[in-house]
């Protein structure tokens, strides 16, 4: 269709809606947001007669290169490095795309805006398509990469490993609590807007230079139905600011939103671009470049502060924090260090750093060295199994962190972590802006005004506690890591696939059982509590405890 | 004079991480081993769509982590009053040392619906686009033929009013019934089934609309907006309409989806597409009509009341549910059955007004009545009372 029939399509099918007369449209989610009716214009026009055949080509792309690749024998070059962290993010990554389609009805009655359902219900049947696309990659992973465990047991690995539950709020912050701040800005105005870039574009550009070229095929064709996404997030955003009364609601939820996307994400990407490749040209893209970039220039810069001459409250502040974070406080580091402690407990393989590696990372970040370096020798070290324990278990000057109750990422910056008594609960918390959305966002008063639609933090969030006194062995078989001979571990801290180098439930089963940090954290009294806590903060970087001697 | 630096791209280096390289344990474990298929073997749709969605009683293990304000998060499954086998077990409780394991896959009958279309990425575009193309096509061809110009008067206010009518019909239940149900069912089989229905009938507006722009430019004289009166005011048109507005009000997820496809569209949307502008349309010199009507025809008869009757048929078999839900659903039909036929006889004006009539209404009604009663005894249903009406 040509753009002029378009326009006039798109304006024939504004006559489709119309306003009840005997019976409301059930009303199933509520939010503490007021919206005006307001004839926000749809800014994307899209007709499903142009729709579907757009769409039907770009399938035509994928799927083509999909045969090509098997045809060109593509696994022959892929790196297994790369790979392996596939297991964890395809894992993860299309329940919240399905969790998109399912938030699209939340705005229907809470935004009173007919034409912009119609763009809504477009997205919703996009993020099918995401969805299903990418579980057909990964199908295609587990049938032709070298090594299928971790790709076979997938979703039932990700809903019970912790990796997958810090990813899962990536989902379920779209779909449940106030409508507003899940499906528009935790959703749109955050995830998609600013995050989606380093998900969709500087990741598949990583996975190209390690030899996957499918990965950039699918999620630049994924890419390509964000724009418009971005733009539903917008329309709703401007109809939100319209109104004074939802002001500090919107600065509550892009706090929130920000920040836990921040921990969520950056844990995540940053760890597959910077640990999972083997790209190490000194002139490629750091994880923090390509952030500065996408993140903070583009979004931040470009995106959210020309919406503060409409009264939007920028939460500059957690912006420079996550920065700061990044870049001073060695985020992406400390995690990719914490999954590669807990490899045994995960589904995928995860390749020691090399020399190469080495001088690449102290290049991209001075002063890499003294901190993380000797850590990574040692797990070097300890990768194949000859009469010692997992990294976890030995004694290499790390400190086993306590988990943030909010983002669920472990508290890894030592200095940042902060407590608070909930419910009669201690918990831990990795940043203050982590307690903050626990202890005063999801209230059902913010700042003395009743926000009785917001949601709740729930689920049993401290993955070491169901586990509390188990030992490994059981815990791993137990979460069903362990491949089909009955006893090696579907995760291994190397890449080498002989057998006879590969961790076995055998060899975890001689360890000292696993103990969860927040049940021993309500076993304190006061007083040892607060010792803890004094303690804790002054251990790091890199897991160090703190010195006991100075 | 030229230098020539080297580009700084990445290097391709052979691997050899290819299916087959070598032999460990798991090397040949390539299928997704989280799910028992419906049939022997695991299918391309299903490894794309099971699971995907997780419930707390098998592999969640640490339950779901945001709720709504009451605290309930994910997909309960009392947003339905039907049940599926299982369903009254009781989600794990976790605490230290509980361990993380569920139920065995797949922990109730709800995971057990598999959509017989098959939906997913690749076929549901593949579908829509060739039924746009196609619906595109044919009206160009009527245009280049100068088709529209065989139409009489009566037949032209009989499209621009009545056929176009229908439009707020499908978008009204594509937008507020199924892709508001797209939220609500407990696996990603249902949900995903459900919001390709809702595609198709927001397709089918706009191809209406569409189709009455086109006509517009093509008929003079055609008021491309005699529509909205109808829809607004035409007292044929009430019924139907307080019946899909209702329909948009319902609370539960299956309720809506059961009475928008057992019930009113075999008694409401067949009746009126087929019975009235198939068998009308060519009798008036319009040939065109019945191809877009037809294609929304294809949608509901071919696959969305296919998935559907796959859904409740389960649920009216269940092994440990079935007399629960086929009371519910005999409550169900008791009330949108005499709905429904009310709203289909306040239609039969319209049977009189095309210069070439069609069939008789009486005889359309029972047409669509037998098809509707051979539905509800496909699934297991008794045929209610209420039918005579
Ligand atoms: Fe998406
Ligand atoms: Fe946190």
């Amino acid at each position: 269709m040509s753009r002029q029939s378009v326009a006039r399509a798109h304006q024939k099918i504004q006559e489709l809606s119309w306003e009840p007369m005997y019976h409301e449209p059930v009303s199933h989610y509520g939010t503490d947001y007021t919206f005006r009716k307001a004839q926000k214009k749809d800014p994307l026009k899209q007709v499903l007669r142009s729709y579907f055949p757009m769409q039907e080509e770009k399938d035509h792309r994928v799927y083509g290169a999909s045969d090509g690749a098997i045809r060109g024998n593509m696994f022959r070059q892929v790196q297994e490095r790369w790979l392996e962290w596939q297991k964890l993010f395809l894992s993860i990554i299309p329940l919240p795309e399905i969790s998109a389609a399912r938030a699209m009805p939340l705005l229907f009655r809470t935004v009173p805006n007919p034409e912009l359902h119609n763009g809504q219900a477009i997205q919703m049947i996009d993020e099918v398509r995401h969805s299903t696309i990418q579980q057909n990659l990964k199908r295609l992973y587990m049938n032709n990469y070298i090594d299928p465990a971790g790709f076979n047991s997938s979703l039932r690995n990700f809903q019970n490993d912790y990796c997958g539950t810090i990813g899962r709020q990536f989902a379920e912050g779209f779909i449940t609590g106030d409508a507003i701040t899940a499906a528009s800005i935790y959703l749109t105005i955050v995830a998609e807007t600013a995050f989606t870039n380093t998900l969709f574009v500087a990741m598949p550009a990583e996975a190209a230079a390690n030899g996957d070229y499918l990965l950039p095929t699918v999620f630049h064709s994924v890419q390509s139905d964000e724009s418009r996404h971005i733009s539903n997030g917008y329309a709703t955003l401007l109809m939100a600011l319209a109104d004074e009364g939802n002001h500090q609601l919107l600065e509550r939820d892009l706090r929130y939103a920000w920040w836990n996307n921040h921990r969520v994400v950056d844990a995540a990407i940053g760890t597959f671009i910077e640990y999972g490749t083997k790209d190490r040209r000194k002139d490629r893209e750091s994880y923090a470049e390509m952030w500065r970039r996408w993140i903070y220039d583009d979004y931040y810069r470009s995106y959210l502060v020309p919406l503060e001459k409409y009264g939007l409250v920028i939460p500059h502040d957690l912006i420079e924090e996550a920065w700061n974070q990044i870049w001073n406080k060695g985020y992406v580091h400390e995690v990719a260090q914490f999954f590669a402690t807990g490899w045994l407990a995960n589904y995928w393989r995860i390749d020691p750093m090399t020399d190469k590696d080495f001088e690449w990372f102290e290049h991209k970040y001075p002063g890499w060295y003294d901190r993380y370096g000797k850590w990574w020798e040692n797990y070097n070290r300890l990768s194949t199994p000859n009469g010692h324990h997992p990294i976890v278990a030995e004694d290499v000057d790390y400190q086993y962190p306590h988990r943030c109750w909010v983002c669920m990422v472990p508290c890894l910056v030592r200095e940042d972590m902060v407590m608070a008594e909930v419910n009669g609960q201690w918990r831990t918390y990795c940043h203050e802006a982590c307690r903050w959305t626990d202890v005063e966002a999801f209230r059902p008063t913010y700042q003395g005004r009743e926000t009785p639609n917001m949601g709740q933090l729930i689920g049993s969030r401290e993955w070491e506690t169901l586990y509390h006194g188990w030992n490994w062995a059981d815990v791993v078989s137990d979460m069903g890591f362990v491949r089909d001979d009955g006893k090696t571990l579907v995760a291994q801290p190397h890449l080498n696939l002989d057998p006879s180098k590969m961790w076995t439930l055998d060899h975890l089963r001689r360890m000292d059982p696993l103990l969860s940090p927040n049940v021993l954290l309500n076993e304190m009294t006061d007083e040892e509590r607060n010792a803890f806590h004094a303690a804790y903060i002054q251990g790091g970087p890199a897991g160090r405890p703190a010195r006991t001697d100075a | 004079m030229t230098t020539a630096t080297e580009r700084s791209v990445p290097k391709p280096v052979f691997t050899d991480a290819e299916a087959g390289a070598k032999e460990f344990p798991d090397s040949t474990a390539r299928r997704f081993n989280y799910y028992v298929p419906q049939k022997r073997k695991q299918t391309h749709y299903e490894d794309v769509t099971v699971e995907v969605q997780p419930d707390p009683r098998h592999y969640l293990a640490q339950g779901w982590l945001y709720g709504f304000s009451d605290g309930r998060g994910g997909y309960p499954l009392d947003w339905t009053v039907l049940k599926a086998w299982g369903s009254d077990r009781p989600e794990p409780v976790r605490g230290p040392g509980s361990g993380g394991k569920g139920y065995e896959w797949p922990a109730h009958g709800w995971h057990e619906f598999r959509d017989p279309n098959e939906e997913w990425e690749l076929s549901l575009y593949r579908y829509n686009a060739n039924v746009v193309r196609q619906v595109g096509q044919n009206v160009e061809a009527a245009r280049r033929s100068k088709a529209f110009g065989q139409w009489n008067p009566n037949w032209v206010r009989f499209v621009e009013r009545h056929v176009g009518a229908w439009m707020h019909v499908d978008h009204g239940l594509g937008l507020y019934l199924f892709a508001n149900a797209n939220r609500r069912a407990p696996t990603n089989m249902h949900n995903n089934a459900i919001s390709v229905n809702s595609m198709h009938r927001i397709r089918a507006a706009q191809d209406l609309a569409l189709y009455g722009l086109t006509l517009s430019e093509e008929i003079d004289g055609f008021d491309g907006s005699a529509h909205l009166d109808a829809w607004n005011s035409d007292p044929a048109w009430q019924g139907v309409r307080e019946t899909a507005e209702r329909l948009t009000a319902v609370d539960d997820w299956c309720e809506a989806v059961f009475a928008a496809n057992v019930v009113f569209e075999p008694l409401v949307g067949e009746l009126f597409r087929s019975h009235l502008v198939q068998h009308a349309a060519p009798r008036n010199g319009d040939f065109v009509t019945p191809t877009i009507v037809g294609a929304e025809e294809y949608d509901f008869s071919e696959r969305d009341l296919r998935y559907t009757k796959a859904m409740f048929e389960l649920l009216t078999a269940d092994r440990e549910f079935a007399d629960h839900n086929k009371r519910i659903l005999h409550s169900w039909l008791a009330d949108w059955v005499p709905a429904s036929i009310a709203a289909a006889r306040a239609l039969q004006p319209l049977w009189s007004q095309p210069d070439a009539k069609p069939p008789r209404f009486e005889d359309a009604l029972d047409s669509a009545k037998s098809r509707f009663a051979g539905i509800v005894t496909d699934l297991g249903l008794e045929t209610p009372k209420e039918l005579a009406q």
